[in-house]
């Protein structure tokens, strides 16, 4: 019975093999291919990729299928390999405005150069079950436009530069100086790359309630969507020995830039704020739900009174991190006997000393019923 | 021989020399809580990664560590920690506290007592005493700096006022050298006397807070207190029903749907060494079973 209680070394392998037999599922059915998993689970994959912060499609397919798509599962494999990957430095910024474009849509305005591309998108789908999807249906494929896309496709917000409208975005002192947040503690305040760092990896349920929150008038701040975009870009880096950047390879981004109202404070004019959204492969969502939350933790900046939950940048930053949520949730599973051995002492104890306090005038009651 | 395709119990060189130059300032501010460069390990957060990456940093190829979990050596996650040292570093284990150099625990410290040249490891939650009177991190390390507190203060006379004692168990604040009030992590009160000028090296990892922080040997440790309700530990009307040990930790064991209760070490060492030093003596007297 007493070693019942405990766990054991053999409980737990036996866990391990029957987690893996319940990850495979019954055997009559074909088990799936990594390819598979990339190819018609995409987005599952791009999510697991931003939130895991490593750009490898083949390994959050692997990560997927391990953790039997348990997305916050499969973000921890990849967030425990990358741990243990060599850092050779940093990449040179990436351009999104030399981005080979698939989509790219602006709210703010109606056709603008380049013009909205919807590329492929849920957004005008009716939401009705494709029964056809069920079998093995061959698909047609999509229709190429007659031209291809413009080669100059400038982002909204540099329009607005452009004529002053917008605030011009400020780099960092130093440009080598890029927080990592994978290595240096969060300080407070945060500089803005630690920031929209650690929103980028942030979990995209809680970056969407949290900017929804937002547009419900708990830190509102009158959000457009100046544009999204989506599409690869190139990756350089300056090798030590080289000294000049050279191209290492290409990844898929989706890029948000919220514009916001701004009325303008005693050194500022008004002019539109902006409020920034990136992630790796497809990730719309969390894209605009990052733009709206960067936007409002730049309250302090911007000489907005905090007032909101959103616009609490240690509420938020502390705890938008999935990983770090989840293991602290989950962890109140691991045994806590100790702790609670010294509750069950105390609650007694103040239930004696209770007791002894009601029942002293009422002993002599007690002792004529008897 | 360790785990082939990874670094000596896991961690690249670079991130442990972090690490303990982090300790080496922890070890020279007592109590004073060191911000990390926490690494995401295969274990999740709240399982002591903070810990972990400790024992990751010192271990050496002629450690011994034992690994304990509400005091015992056998709790699942103990076994589970245990395992993925000798998998990644390939280092002897051991339960019995007395073999080991290094003991990584969660929630306990070891009734056998500690000696020189052994390091405690402790696994940390919120590595922060004051969070629970200002939850702003910004504000408790201004605190801390200013030797600002009078909120701790105000927190447990609160309890004298309502309960008429400190109604705290465990996680009970300590004053470290005079200094830096500190959270001992959850290990229940009855454990704080250990910390008071322990002969070995007592580190604290907290590795989704990213903070580390040391108790050097034979530093004062003084748990917070009033002159009128002075500072005093649980004690049980009974003794372990295994060993018969009066003066350790006793976990409570519910053994049948009538809540029957049984009252047992929780260092599983320290009674599995009293039984087996009791028979040793008495050898034809039966222990409790």
């Amino acid at each position: 019975m007493y070693v019942a209680v405990k766990g054991g070394e053999r409980a737990i392998l036996n866990s391990h093999a029957l987690l893996e037999e319940t990850r495979r599922g019954d055997t009559a059915h074909p088990e799936l291919t990594l390819a598979q998993i990339r190819e018609q689970l995409g987005l599952a994959v791009d999510r697991v990729m931003t939130e895991g912060s490593l750009y490898d499609p083949d390994l959050a397919a692997l990560a997927l299928k391990q953790a039997c798509g348990d997305v916050i599962e499969a973000v921890f494999l990849l967030r425990a390999y990358r741990t243990t990957l060599p850092r050779f430095g940093l990449s040179e910024p990436v351009d999104t405005g030399r981005m080979a474009i698939r989509r790219r849509i602006s709210a703010t305005f109606k056709d603008l150069p380049g013009g909205q591309v919807l590329g492929p998108t849920f957004d005008y789908t009716h939401r009705l079950i494709d029964f056809g999807l069920a079998g093995t249906a061959d698909r047609a494929d999509a229709p190429t436009a007659p031209t291809p896309v413009d080669d100059s496709m400038p982002r909204v917000t540099d329009i607005l530069d452009s004529q002053s409208l917008i605030e011009s975005e400020r780099p960092e002192p130093d440009e080598r100086d890029v927080p990592d947040i994978t290595r240096d503690p969060l300080r407070f305040p945060a500089p803005r790359g630690a920031r929209l760092q650690n929103l980028a990896r942030g979990d995209e349920g809680f970056l969407l309630s949290l900017g929804y929150s937002t547009q419900r008038g708990y830190g509102r701040n009158h959000p457009f969507v100046g544009e999204v975009r989506l599409g690869e870009v190139a990756v350089e880096f300056v090798p030590e020995e080289l000294g000049f950047p050279i191209e290492i390879g290409e990844i898929t981004v989706t890029e948000c830039q919220m514009v916001n109202h701004f009325k303008g404070s005693k050194t500022q004019p008004p002019q539109f704020t902006r409020g920034y959204g990136l992630t790796f492969g497809h990730c719309e969502r969390k894209a605009m739900s990052m733009a709206l939350v960067d936007r409002a933790l730049r309250g302090r900046e911007l000489g907005e009174a905090p007032e909101a939950p959103v616009q609490d940048e240690e509420f938020v930053l502390y705890h938008c991190d999935n990983i770090q949520a989840t293991g602290f949730v989950e962890h109140l599973k691991l045994p806590h006997y100790v702790d609670f051995q010294s509750e069950l002492a105390m609650v007694r104890a103040l239930r004696e000393a209770v007791a002894k306090a009601t029942s002293a005038p009422s002993a002599q009651e007690t002792a004529d019923h008897a | 021989m360790h785990e082939p395709g990874y670094n000596f119990a896991y961690l690249d060189e670079q991130t442990k020399r972090m690490i303990r130059r982090g300790l080496l300032k922890a070890v020279a501010i007592p109590g004073h809580q060191v911000p990390f460069g926490s690494r995401e390990m295969p274990l999740p957060y709240g399982w002591g990664t903070g810990g972990i990456q400790i024992t990751a940093a010192i271990l050496g190829r002629s450690d011994v560590l034992k690994v304990i979990d509400q005091g015992a050596d056998d709790t699942t996650n103990a076994v589970s920690i245990r395992r993925f040292f000798a998998r990644t570093a390939g280092v002897r284990t051991t339960e019995r506290t007395r073999e080991a150099t290094v003991i990584q625990t969660r929630h306990r410290i070891p009734e056998t007592p500690l000696t020189e040249g052994q390091t405690l490891v402790f696994q940390v939650p919120i590595p922060e005493p004051l969070r629970w009177m200002e939850a702003s991190e910004r504000e408790t390390r201004a605190m801390h700096a200013l030797q600002e507190y009078g909120v701790m203060r105000v927190s447990l006379y609160e309890d004298v006022a309502r309960h008429g004692r400190i109604a705290k168990t465990y996680d009970y604040p300590v004053t470290v050298n005079e200094r830096y009030i500190m959270s001992p992590s959850p290990i229940p009160k009855f454990d704080n006397p250990k910390l008071d000028r322990n002969p070995a090296l007592q580190l604290f990892g907290a590795g989704r807070e990213r903070r580390l922080y040391a108790v050097p040997p034979y530093t004062r440790v003084k748990s917070l207190d009033f002159e009128d309700h002075p500072f005093h530990v649980e004690t049980w009307d009974q003794p372990c029903a295994l060993c018969g040990s009066t003066t350790s930790f006793l976990d409570e064991i519910i053994t049948d749907d009538a809540g029957t209760r049984m009252m047992v070490c929780s260092d599983t060492d320290h009674c599995t060494q009293r039984r087996a030093e009791a028979e040793d003596a008495e050898p034809m007297r039966r222990v409790a079973s």
